[in-house]
Protein backbone atom coordinates (compact mmCIF):
# COMPACT_ATOMS: atom_id res chain seq x y z
CA UNK A 1 0.00 0.00 0.00
CA UNK A 2 2.77 2.46 0.73
CA UNK A 3 5.19 3.85 -1.72
CA UNK A 4 8.36 2.81 0.01
CA UNK A 5 7.95 -0.73 1.28
CA UNK A 6 11.22 -0.88 3.10
CA UNK A 7 10.53 1.02 6.30
CA UNK A 8 13.99 0.57 7.81
CA UNK A 9 15.58 3.88 6.72
CA UNK A 10 12.49 5.81 7.82
CA UNK A 11 12.36 3.96 11.09
CA UNK A 12 16.02 4.63 11.88
CA UNK A 13 15.56 8.27 10.93
CA UNK A 14 12.58 8.49 13.27
CA UNK A 15 14.38 6.93 16.20
CA UNK A 16 17.57 8.90 15.51
CA UNK A 17 15.59 12.10 15.69
CA UNK A 18 13.77 10.96 18.81
CA UNK A 19 17.17 10.34 20.42
CA UNK A 20 18.28 13.87 19.47
CA UNK A 21 15.08 15.35 20.87
CA UNK A 22 15.60 13.61 24.19
CA UNK A 23 19.34 14.22 24.40
CA UNK A 24 19.25 17.68 26.04
CA UNK A 25 16.63 16.47 28.51
CA UNK A 26 18.73 13.44 29.46
CA UNK A 27 21.81 15.65 29.78
CA UNK A 28 19.91 18.00 32.10
CA UNK A 29 18.86 15.08 34.23
CA UNK A 30 22.40 13.65 34.40
CA UNK A 31 23.89 16.94 35.54
CA UNK A 32 21.17 17.41 38.13
CA UNK A 33 22.52 14.37 40.01
CA UNK A 34 26.21 15.01 39.29
CA UNK A 35 28.24 16.29 42.24
CA UNK A 36 30.42 18.77 40.32
CA UNK A 37 29.31 22.41 40.18
CA UNK A 38 30.62 22.75 36.64
CA UNK A 39 28.64 21.19 33.89
CA UNK A 40 31.46 19.27 32.31
CA UNK A 41 32.47 15.75 31.52
CA UNK A 42 33.54 13.42 33.03
CA UNK A 43 30.64 13.11 35.47
CA UNK A 44 31.98 13.24 39.00
CA UNK A 45 29.67 11.26 41.19
CA UNK A 46 26.12 10.83 42.25
CA UNK A 47 24.40 13.32 44.54
CA UNK A 48 20.97 14.55 45.57
CA UNK A 49 22.48 17.73 47.03
CA UNK A 50 21.12 20.00 44.32
CA UNK A 51 17.61 18.83 44.96
CA UNK A 52 18.05 19.41 48.70
CA UNK A 53 19.47 22.93 48.18
CA UNK A 54 16.55 23.61 45.91
CA UNK A 55 14.05 23.15 48.69
CA UNK A 56 16.12 25.28 51.04
CA UNK A 57 15.98 28.35 48.82
CA UNK A 58 13.45 30.86 50.09
CA UNK A 59 13.31 33.01 46.93
CA UNK A 60 12.89 29.98 44.75
CA UNK A 61 9.99 28.59 46.72
CA UNK A 62 8.35 31.99 46.69
CA UNK A 63 8.61 32.16 42.90
CA UNK A 64 7.15 28.66 42.69
CA UNK A 65 4.23 29.77 44.84
CA UNK A 66 3.82 32.88 42.63
CA UNK A 67 3.60 30.72 39.53
CA UNK A 68 1.09 28.41 41.16
CA UNK A 69 -1.15 31.33 42.16
CA UNK A 70 -0.95 32.89 38.70
CA UNK A 71 -1.53 29.58 36.91
CA UNK A 72 -4.50 28.65 39.11
CA UNK A 73 -6.17 32.05 38.82
CA UNK A 74 -5.60 32.52 35.12
CA UNK A 75 -6.49 28.95 34.12
CA UNK A 76 -9.78 29.04 36.03
CA UNK A 77 -10.71 32.43 34.55
CA UNK A 78 -9.68 31.33 31.06
CA UNK A 79 -11.67 28.10 31.35
CA UNK A 80 -14.78 29.99 32.43
CA UNK A 81 -14.53 32.69 29.75
CA UNK A 82 -13.40 30.29 27.03
CA UNK A 83 -16.34 27.98 27.72
CA UNK A 84 -18.71 30.97 27.52
CA UNK A 85 -17.31 31.94 24.13
CA UNK A 86 -17.46 28.30 22.97
CA UNK A 87 -21.16 28.08 23.92
CA UNK A 88 -21.91 31.34 22.12
CA UNK A 89 -19.93 30.22 19.09
CA UNK A 90 -21.65 26.85 18.73
CA UNK A 91 -25.17 27.54 19.97
CA UNK A 92 -26.05 31.16 19.24
CA UNK A 93 -26.35 33.41 16.22
CA UNK A 94 -25.72 37.09 16.80
CA UNK A 95 -24.29 40.04 14.95
CA UNK A 96 -21.05 40.62 16.84
CA UNK A 97 -20.18 36.90 16.84
CA UNK A 98 -17.35 37.37 14.35
CA UNK A 99 -15.74 40.06 16.49
CA UNK A 100 -16.00 38.06 19.71
CA UNK A 101 -14.62 34.85 18.20
CA UNK A 102 -11.84 36.79 16.47
CA UNK A 103 -10.84 38.44 19.75
CA UNK A 104 -10.84 35.05 21.46
CA UNK A 105 -8.72 33.30 18.79
CA UNK A 106 -6.30 36.06 17.80
CA UNK A 107 -4.13 35.85 20.96
CA UNK A 108 -2.91 32.58 19.45
CA UNK A 109 -1.51 34.49 16.49
CA UNK A 110 -0.42 37.87 17.83
CA UNK A 111 3.28 37.61 18.76
CA UNK A 112 3.80 37.50 22.52
CA UNK A 113 6.18 40.44 22.39
CA UNK A 114 3.45 42.58 20.80
CA UNK A 115 0.87 41.57 23.39
CA UNK A 116 3.42 42.09 26.19
CA UNK A 117 4.18 45.60 24.97
CA UNK A 118 0.49 46.47 24.54
CA UNK A 119 -0.42 45.29 28.06
CA UNK A 120 2.66 47.00 29.46
CA UNK A 121 1.38 50.28 27.97
CA UNK A 122 -2.14 49.71 29.30
CA UNK A 123 -0.99 49.07 32.84
CA UNK A 124 1.40 52.03 32.71
CA UNK A 125 -1.32 54.38 31.50
CA UNK A 126 -3.73 53.15 34.17
CA UNK A 127 -0.97 53.46 36.76
CA UNK A 128 -1.37 49.83 37.79
CA UNK A 129 1.79 48.39 39.30
CA UNK A 130 3.05 45.33 37.56
CA UNK A 131 2.45 42.29 39.74
CA UNK A 132 1.18 38.74 39.74
CA UNK A 133 -2.25 40.13 38.87
CA UNK A 134 -1.00 41.71 35.64
CA UNK A 135 0.80 38.49 34.66
CA UNK A 136 -2.37 36.53 35.43
CA UNK A 137 -4.48 38.82 33.25
CA UNK A 138 -2.07 38.35 30.33
CA UNK A 139 -2.07 34.57 30.81
CA UNK A 140 -5.87 34.48 30.82
CA UNK A 141 -5.86 36.16 27.41
CA UNK A 142 -3.34 33.75 25.85
CA UNK A 143 -4.87 30.62 27.40
CA UNK A 144 -8.40 31.46 26.26
CA UNK A 145 -7.98 30.29 22.63
CA UNK A 146 -6.89 26.83 23.80
CA UNK A 147 -10.00 26.53 25.98
CA UNK A 148 -12.19 27.73 23.13
CA UNK A 149 -10.75 25.16 20.73
CA UNK A 150 -10.94 22.23 23.15
CA UNK A 151 -14.43 22.94 24.51
CA UNK A 152 -15.70 24.08 21.10
CA UNK A 153 -14.60 20.79 19.53
CA UNK A 154 -16.52 18.89 22.21
CA UNK A 155 -19.64 20.98 21.67
CA UNK A 156 -19.42 20.39 17.93
CA UNK A 157 -19.19 16.68 18.64
CA UNK A 158 -22.62 16.26 20.16
CA UNK A 159 -26.02 16.94 18.77
CA UNK A 160 -27.89 20.10 19.77
CA UNK A 161 -31.11 18.09 19.50
CA UNK A 162 -30.44 16.69 22.98
CA UNK A 163 -30.81 20.22 24.30
CA UNK A 164 -33.93 20.80 22.25
CA UNK A 165 -35.41 17.61 23.68
CA UNK A 166 -34.75 18.85 27.22
CA UNK A 167 -36.40 22.18 26.44
CA UNK A 168 -39.39 20.43 24.82
CA UNK A 169 -39.81 18.50 28.03
CA UNK A 170 -40.15 21.75 29.92
CA UNK A 171 -36.64 22.61 31.11
CA UNK A 172 -35.75 26.29 30.78
CA UNK A 173 -32.47 27.16 29.08
CA UNK A 174 -30.30 27.67 32.20
CA UNK A 175 -31.48 24.31 33.54
CA UNK A 176 -30.70 22.68 30.20
CA UNK A 177 -27.22 24.21 30.31
CA UNK A 178 -26.62 22.99 33.84
CA UNK A 179 -28.18 19.54 33.56
CA UNK A 180 -27.47 18.57 29.95
CA UNK A 181 -24.72 20.65 28.39
CA UNK A 182 -22.33 21.07 31.32
CA UNK A 183 -22.08 17.36 32.16
CA UNK A 184 -21.39 16.62 28.50
CA UNK A 185 -18.61 19.17 28.12
CA UNK A 186 -17.16 18.64 31.61
CA UNK A 187 -14.29 16.36 30.47
CA UNK A 188 -13.33 18.88 27.80
CA UNK A 189 -13.42 21.66 30.38
CA UNK A 190 -11.11 19.73 32.71
CA UNK A 191 -8.73 19.06 29.83
CA UNK A 192 -8.89 22.72 28.80
CA UNK A 193 -8.26 23.84 32.36
CA UNK A 194 -5.15 21.65 32.66
CA UNK A 195 -3.90 22.92 29.31
CA UNK A 196 -4.47 26.53 30.40
CA UNK A 197 -2.66 25.77 33.64
CA UNK A 198 0.47 24.49 31.87
CA UNK A 199 0.37 27.35 29.36
CA UNK A 200 0.51 29.79 32.25
CA UNK A 201 2.94 27.86 34.43
CA UNK A 202 5.57 27.67 31.68
CA UNK A 203 5.02 31.10 30.21
CA UNK A 204 8.05 33.37 30.16
CA UNK A 205 7.81 35.98 27.39
CA UNK A 206 4.81 37.83 28.86
CA UNK A 207 5.80 37.28 32.48
CA UNK A 208 9.23 38.86 31.98
CA UNK A 209 7.53 42.08 30.86
CA UNK A 210 4.67 42.11 33.34
CA UNK A 211 5.90 40.49 36.56
CA UNK A 212 7.47 43.58 38.12
CA UNK A 213 9.07 42.74 41.44
CA UNK A 214 7.27 39.42 41.92
CA UNK A 215 9.00 36.93 39.63
CA UNK A 216 7.18 33.82 38.51
CA UNK A 217 9.06 30.54 38.33
CA UNK A 218 10.40 30.89 34.76
CA UNK A 219 11.36 34.54 35.31
CA UNK A 220 13.24 33.62 38.49
CA UNK A 221 14.96 30.77 36.69
CA UNK A 222 16.03 33.11 33.91
CA UNK A 223 17.45 35.57 36.44
CA UNK A 224 19.48 32.83 38.11
CA UNK A 225 21.12 31.65 34.88
CA UNK A 226 23.80 34.34 35.32
CA UNK A 227 25.21 32.66 38.42
CA UNK A 228 27.36 29.73 37.34
CA UNK A 229 27.56 28.18 40.79
CA UNK A 230 23.77 28.06 41.06
CA UNK A 231 23.39 26.32 37.71
CA UNK A 232 23.15 22.72 38.99
CA UNK A 233 20.36 23.77 41.37
CA UNK A 234 18.54 25.41 38.50
CA UNK A 235 18.95 22.27 36.44
CA UNK A 236 17.51 20.17 39.25
CA UNK A 237 14.64 22.63 39.29
CA UNK A 238 14.26 22.34 35.54
CA UNK A 239 14.02 18.55 35.81
CA UNK A 240 11.31 18.79 38.47
CA UNK A 241 9.38 21.34 36.42
CA UNK A 242 9.56 19.18 33.32
CA UNK A 243 8.22 16.20 35.24
CA UNK A 244 5.47 18.36 36.74
CA UNK A 245 4.18 19.93 33.54
CA UNK A 246 4.53 16.66 31.66
CA UNK A 247 2.36 14.89 34.21
CA UNK A 248 -0.30 17.56 33.83
CA UNK A 249 -0.23 17.42 30.04
CA UNK A 250 -0.48 13.63 30.01
CA UNK A 251 -3.45 13.78 32.39
CA UNK A 252 -5.07 16.43 30.18
CA UNK A 253 -4.61 14.19 27.11
CA UNK A 254 -6.05 11.22 28.99
CA UNK A 255 -9.08 13.16 30.13
CA UNK A 256 -9.66 14.44 26.60
CA UNK A 257 -9.49 10.95 25.08
CA UNK A 258 -11.80 9.33 27.64
CA UNK A 259 -15.03 10.14 25.94
CA UNK B 1 -34.81 33.18 32.77
CA UNK B 2 -34.82 32.48 29.08
CA UNK B 3 -32.30 31.95 26.36
CA UNK B 4 -32.01 35.69 25.78
CA UNK B 5 -31.01 36.48 29.37
CA UNK B 6 -28.56 33.59 29.36
CA UNK B 7 -27.05 35.07 26.21
CA UNK B 8 -26.11 38.27 28.00
CA UNK B 9 -24.66 36.34 30.92
CA UNK B 10 -22.48 34.37 28.55
CA UNK B 11 -21.70 37.30 26.31
CA UNK B 12 -20.75 40.21 28.54
CA UNK B 13 -17.92 38.79 30.70
CA UNK B 14 -15.70 37.53 27.86
CA UNK B 15 -16.51 40.55 25.70
CA UNK B 16 -15.50 42.97 28.46
CA UNK B 17 -12.44 40.93 29.45
CA UNK B 18 -11.08 40.55 25.93
CA UNK B 19 -12.01 44.12 25.11
CA UNK B 20 -10.19 45.49 28.13
CA UNK B 21 -7.14 43.24 28.04
CA UNK B 22 -6.70 42.42 24.38
CA UNK B 23 -8.38 44.90 22.04
CA UNK B 24 -7.88 48.13 23.99
CA UNK B 25 -4.18 47.47 24.73
CA UNK B 26 -3.54 46.91 21.02
CA UNK B 27 -5.46 50.08 20.14
CA UNK B 28 -3.50 51.95 22.80
CA UNK B 29 -0.27 50.70 21.26
CA UNK B 30 -1.55 51.86 17.88
CA UNK B 31 -2.26 55.31 19.33
CA UNK B 32 1.09 55.42 21.08
CA UNK B 33 2.93 54.77 17.84
CA UNK B 34 1.66 58.16 16.63
CA UNK B 35 2.96 59.98 19.67
CA UNK B 36 5.80 62.34 18.72
CA UNK B 37 7.88 61.78 21.87
CA UNK B 38 7.87 60.62 25.49
CA UNK B 39 7.34 64.11 26.93
CA UNK B 40 4.23 64.94 28.92
CA UNK B 41 1.74 63.04 30.98
CA UNK B 42 0.14 59.80 29.82
CA UNK B 43 -3.31 61.29 29.79
CA UNK B 44 -2.25 64.44 28.05
CA UNK B 45 -3.51 64.18 24.51
CA UNK B 46 -0.94 64.40 21.82
CA UNK B 47 -0.98 65.70 18.29
CA UNK B 48 -0.74 62.56 16.14
CA UNK B 49 2.56 62.54 14.32
CA UNK B 50 4.15 60.19 11.88
CA UNK B 51 7.73 60.83 12.97
CA UNK B 52 8.18 57.40 14.64
CA UNK B 53 7.23 55.64 11.43
CA UNK B 54 9.36 58.04 9.40
CA UNK B 55 12.35 57.20 11.56
CA UNK B 56 11.57 53.50 11.35
CA UNK B 57 11.16 53.49 7.58
CA UNK B 58 14.19 55.67 6.91
CA UNK B 59 16.63 53.84 9.17
CA UNK B 60 18.12 50.98 7.25
CA UNK B 61 19.27 48.98 10.25
CA UNK B 62 15.72 48.29 11.49
CA UNK B 63 14.64 47.07 8.09
CA UNK B 64 17.72 44.93 7.79
CA UNK B 65 17.01 43.37 11.17
CA UNK B 66 13.38 42.71 10.23
CA UNK B 67 14.57 41.18 6.96
CA UNK B 68 17.19 39.10 8.79
CA UNK B 69 14.55 37.91 11.28
CA UNK B 70 12.26 36.95 8.39
CA UNK B 71 15.13 35.10 6.68
CA UNK B 72 15.95 33.26 9.91
CA UNK B 73 12.29 32.35 10.34
CA UNK B 74 12.21 31.14 6.73
CA UNK B 75 15.29 28.98 7.23
CA UNK B 76 13.91 27.63 10.51
CA UNK B 77 10.48 26.80 9.17
CA UNK B 78 11.76 25.20 5.96
CA UNK B 79 14.26 23.11 7.93
CA UNK B 80 11.60 22.08 10.43
CA UNK B 81 9.20 21.07 7.64
CA UNK B 82 11.84 19.16 5.66
CA UNK B 83 13.06 17.33 8.77
CA UNK B 84 9.58 16.47 9.98
CA UNK B 85 8.16 15.28 6.65
CA UNK B 86 9.88 11.85 6.86
CA UNK B 87 8.67 11.54 10.46
CA UNK B 88 5.09 12.23 9.43
CA UNK B 89 5.51 9.82 6.53
CA UNK B 90 6.82 7.12 8.83
CA UNK B 91 4.00 7.65 11.34
CA UNK B 92 1.35 7.84 8.65
CA UNK B 93 2.33 4.85 6.53
CA UNK B 94 4.61 2.66 8.65
CA UNK B 95 3.44 3.39 12.20
CA UNK B 96 0.77 0.68 12.02
CA UNK B 97 -0.92 0.00 15.36
CA UNK B 98 1.87 1.68 17.34
CA UNK B 99 1.36 5.10 15.79
CA UNK B 100 -0.27 6.44 18.96
CA UNK B 101 2.70 5.45 21.08
CA UNK B 102 5.20 6.86 18.56
CA UNK B 103 3.29 10.10 18.47
CA UNK B 104 3.39 10.49 22.26
CA UNK B 105 7.11 9.69 22.16
CA UNK B 106 7.59 12.51 19.66
CA UNK B 107 5.40 15.01 21.48
CA UNK B 108 6.69 14.54 25.03
CA UNK B 109 9.71 16.85 24.50
CA UNK B 110 7.37 19.38 22.92
CA UNK B 111 5.10 19.30 25.96
CA UNK B 112 7.88 20.15 28.40
CA UNK B 113 8.52 23.79 29.08
CA UNK B 114 9.70 25.84 26.13
CA UNK B 115 12.04 27.94 28.28
CA UNK B 116 13.62 24.83 29.77
CA UNK B 117 14.28 23.23 26.39
CA UNK B 118 15.91 26.44 25.17
CA UNK B 119 17.88 26.60 28.42
CA UNK B 120 18.99 23.01 27.88
CA UNK B 121 20.51 24.05 24.56
CA UNK B 122 22.26 26.99 26.18
CA UNK B 123 23.87 24.57 28.60
CA UNK B 124 24.73 22.18 25.79
CA UNK B 125 26.31 24.77 23.49
CA UNK B 126 28.24 27.05 25.89
CA UNK B 127 32.04 27.44 25.96
CA UNK B 128 32.10 25.49 29.20
CA UNK B 129 29.05 23.63 28.08
CA UNK B 130 28.31 19.99 27.65
CA UNK B 131 29.28 19.58 24.00
CA UNK B 132 32.61 21.35 24.45
CA UNK B 133 33.53 19.53 27.61
CA UNK B 134 32.60 16.26 25.99
CA UNK B 135 34.71 17.00 22.92
CA UNK B 136 37.68 17.93 25.11
CA UNK B 137 37.17 14.92 27.37
CA UNK B 138 37.10 12.66 24.33
CA UNK B 139 40.26 14.41 23.07
CA UNK B 140 38.59 15.47 19.88
CA UNK B 141 39.53 19.08 20.43
CA UNK B 142 41.85 20.94 22.80
CA UNK B 143 40.35 24.39 22.69
CA UNK B 144 36.65 24.90 23.45
CA UNK B 145 34.65 25.84 20.37
CA UNK B 146 33.31 29.34 20.93
CA UNK B 147 31.32 29.42 17.72
CA UNK B 148 28.55 27.25 19.15
CA UNK B 149 26.69 29.75 21.32
CA UNK B 150 25.64 33.40 21.02
CA UNK B 151 25.10 33.71 17.31
CA UNK B 152 22.34 33.30 14.77
CA UNK B 153 23.19 29.66 14.07
CA UNK B 154 22.55 28.78 17.70
CA UNK B 155 19.13 30.46 17.47
CA UNK B 156 18.29 28.61 14.25
CA UNK B 157 19.43 25.25 15.62
CA UNK B 158 17.51 25.66 18.88
CA UNK B 159 14.30 26.77 17.20
CA UNK B 160 14.37 23.99 14.60
CA UNK B 161 14.77 21.56 17.49
CA UNK B 162 11.86 23.14 19.34
CA UNK B 163 9.52 23.11 16.31
CA UNK B 164 10.08 19.67 14.75
CA UNK B 165 7.41 17.80 16.76
CA UNK B 166 4.94 20.63 16.18
CA UNK B 167 5.55 20.74 12.42
CA UNK B 168 4.97 16.99 12.16
CA UNK B 169 1.32 17.20 13.25
CA UNK B 170 -0.32 19.01 10.30
CA UNK B 171 1.73 16.99 7.78
CA UNK B 172 0.65 13.77 9.47
CA UNK B 173 -2.97 14.95 9.43
CA UNK B 174 -2.74 15.54 5.67
CA UNK B 175 -1.05 12.18 4.98
CA UNK B 176 -3.64 10.29 7.01
CA UNK B 177 -6.38 11.75 4.84
CA UNK B 178 -4.94 10.26 1.66
CA UNK B 179 -7.15 7.50 0.34
CA UNK B 180 -4.97 4.37 0.19
CA UNK B 181 -6.86 3.01 -2.80
CA UNK B 182 -5.28 5.79 -4.86
CA UNK B 183 -1.94 3.98 -4.53
CA UNK B 184 -3.49 0.69 -5.60
CA UNK B 185 -5.13 2.34 -8.59
CA UNK B 186 -1.85 3.99 -9.55
CA UNK B 187 0.03 0.71 -9.19
CA UNK B 188 -2.57 -1.11 -11.30
CA UNK B 189 -2.07 1.49 -13.98
CA UNK B 190 1.65 0.88 -13.88
CA UNK B 191 2.99 3.79 -11.81
CA UNK B 192 6.27 3.04 -10.11
CA UNK B 193 6.68 3.81 -6.37
CA UNK B 194 8.63 7.01 -6.92
CA UNK B 195 6.11 8.15 -9.48
CA UNK B 196 3.30 7.41 -7.02
CA UNK B 197 5.08 9.39 -4.35
CA UNK B 198 5.58 12.41 -6.58
CA UNK B 199 2.12 12.35 -8.14
CA UNK B 200 -0.03 11.31 -5.15
CA UNK B 201 1.72 11.75 -1.81
CA UNK B 202 3.40 15.07 -2.47
CA UNK B 203 0.43 16.98 -3.94
CA UNK B 204 -2.05 15.60 -1.42
CA UNK B 205 0.21 16.37 1.55
CA UNK B 206 0.78 19.94 0.36
CA UNK B 207 -1.95 21.55 2.54
CA UNK B 208 -0.35 19.95 5.61
CA UNK B 209 3.12 21.02 4.55
CA UNK B 210 1.95 24.60 4.03
CA UNK B 211 0.10 24.61 7.36
CA UNK B 212 3.24 23.34 9.11
CA UNK B 213 5.31 26.02 7.40
CA UNK B 214 3.04 28.85 8.53
CA UNK B 215 2.53 27.41 12.01
CA UNK B 216 6.29 27.61 12.51
CA UNK B 217 7.03 30.74 10.50
CA UNK B 218 4.49 33.06 12.14
CA UNK B 219 5.52 32.62 15.79
CA UNK B 220 9.22 32.50 14.85
CA UNK B 221 9.30 35.96 13.26
CA UNK B 222 8.06 37.40 16.54
CA UNK B 223 10.43 35.35 18.67
CA UNK B 224 12.46 37.15 21.35
CA UNK B 225 13.09 34.63 24.12
CA UNK B 226 15.34 32.19 22.26
CA UNK B 227 17.60 34.94 20.89
CA UNK B 228 17.77 36.35 24.41
CA UNK B 229 19.01 33.02 25.80
CA UNK B 230 21.19 31.50 23.09
CA UNK B 231 21.58 34.31 20.55
CA UNK B 232 23.41 36.96 22.55
CA UNK B 233 23.90 40.37 20.95
CA UNK B 234 24.96 38.86 17.62
CA UNK B 235 21.87 36.68 17.45
CA UNK B 236 19.27 39.38 18.17
CA UNK B 237 16.04 39.38 16.28
CA UNK B 238 13.50 42.13 15.63
CA UNK B 239 11.56 41.24 18.79
CA UNK B 240 14.62 41.84 20.96
CA UNK B 241 14.92 45.42 19.71
CA UNK B 242 11.26 46.04 20.55
CA UNK B 243 11.97 44.77 24.04
CA UNK B 244 14.99 47.10 24.30
CA UNK B 245 12.92 50.16 23.42
CA UNK B 246 10.59 49.41 26.33
CA UNK B 247 13.24 48.48 28.88
CA UNK B 248 16.72 49.87 28.29
CA UNK B 249 16.02 52.72 25.87
CA UNK B 250 12.59 53.72 27.24
CA UNK B 251 11.35 55.07 23.90
CA UNK B 252 7.83 53.70 24.02
CA UNK B 253 6.38 55.51 20.99
CA UNK B 254 9.13 54.15 18.75
CA UNK B 255 8.83 50.69 20.29
CA UNK B 256 5.07 50.86 19.64
CA UNK B 257 5.66 51.74 16.00
CA UNK B 258 8.05 48.78 15.63
CA UNK B 259 5.52 46.58 17.35
CA UNK B 260 2.75 47.75 15.00
CA UNK B 261 4.88 46.86 11.98
CA UNK B 262 5.36 43.36 13.41
CA UNK B 263 1.65 42.98 14.19
CA UNK B 264 0.64 44.06 10.68
CA UNK B 265 3.21 41.75 9.12
CA UNK B 266 1.91 38.83 11.18
CA UNK B 267 -1.72 39.53 10.30
CA UNK B 268 -0.87 39.75 6.59
CA UNK B 269 0.92 36.40 6.85
CA UNK B 270 -2.10 34.85 8.56
CA UNK B 271 -4.38 36.19 5.81
CA UNK B 272 -2.12 34.68 3.14
CA UNK B 273 -2.02 31.39 5.05
CA UNK B 274 -5.79 31.15 5.41
CA UNK B 275 -6.14 31.91 1.68
CA UNK B 276 -3.80 29.07 0.77
CA UNK B 277 -4.98 26.48 3.25
CA UNK B 278 -8.44 25.29 4.10
CA UNK B 279 -8.02 24.64 7.83
CA UNK B 280 -11.19 22.57 8.00
CA UNK B 281 -9.59 20.04 5.66
CA UNK B 282 -6.91 19.34 8.23
CA UNK B 283 -8.97 19.42 11.38
CA UNK B 284 -11.57 16.83 10.40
Amino acid sequence: MTTFRNSFPLKSYFFGLIALLYLPIVVLFLFSINSNTFLSFPLQGFTFDWYQKLFASEALLRSARNSLVVALGSSLTATLMGTMVALLMMRYQFRSKGLLVAMAVLPLIVPYIVLAVALFLLFSVLNIDRSLLTVGIAHTVVALPYVLLIVGARLAGFDASVEEAAMDLGADYPTTLRRIVLPMIAPAMVSAWLTAFTVSFDEFALALFLAGTQPTFPVYLYGQLRFANRLPIMIALAVLMMIGTLTLVLIAERVRRVE
Amino acid sequence: MDRRATFWMLYLPPLLWLGAFFLIPLLLMFAFSFRPDMRGDFFQLWQPALNQYEKLFSTGSYWRLLWTSAQMALLISISAVVLSFPIAYFLGFHGKQRVGFYLVLLLVPFWTSYLLRVMAWKIMLGTEGVINSFLMYANLTHEPLTALLYNRNAVVLTLVYVWIPFATLPILAALQRIDVSLFEAAADLGARPLHQFLRITVPLSLPGVLAAFFMVFIPTVGEYVTPLLVGGSRGSMYGNIIQDFFTKAANWPFGSAMSMVMLMGTLILVLIATRLINLKDLLE
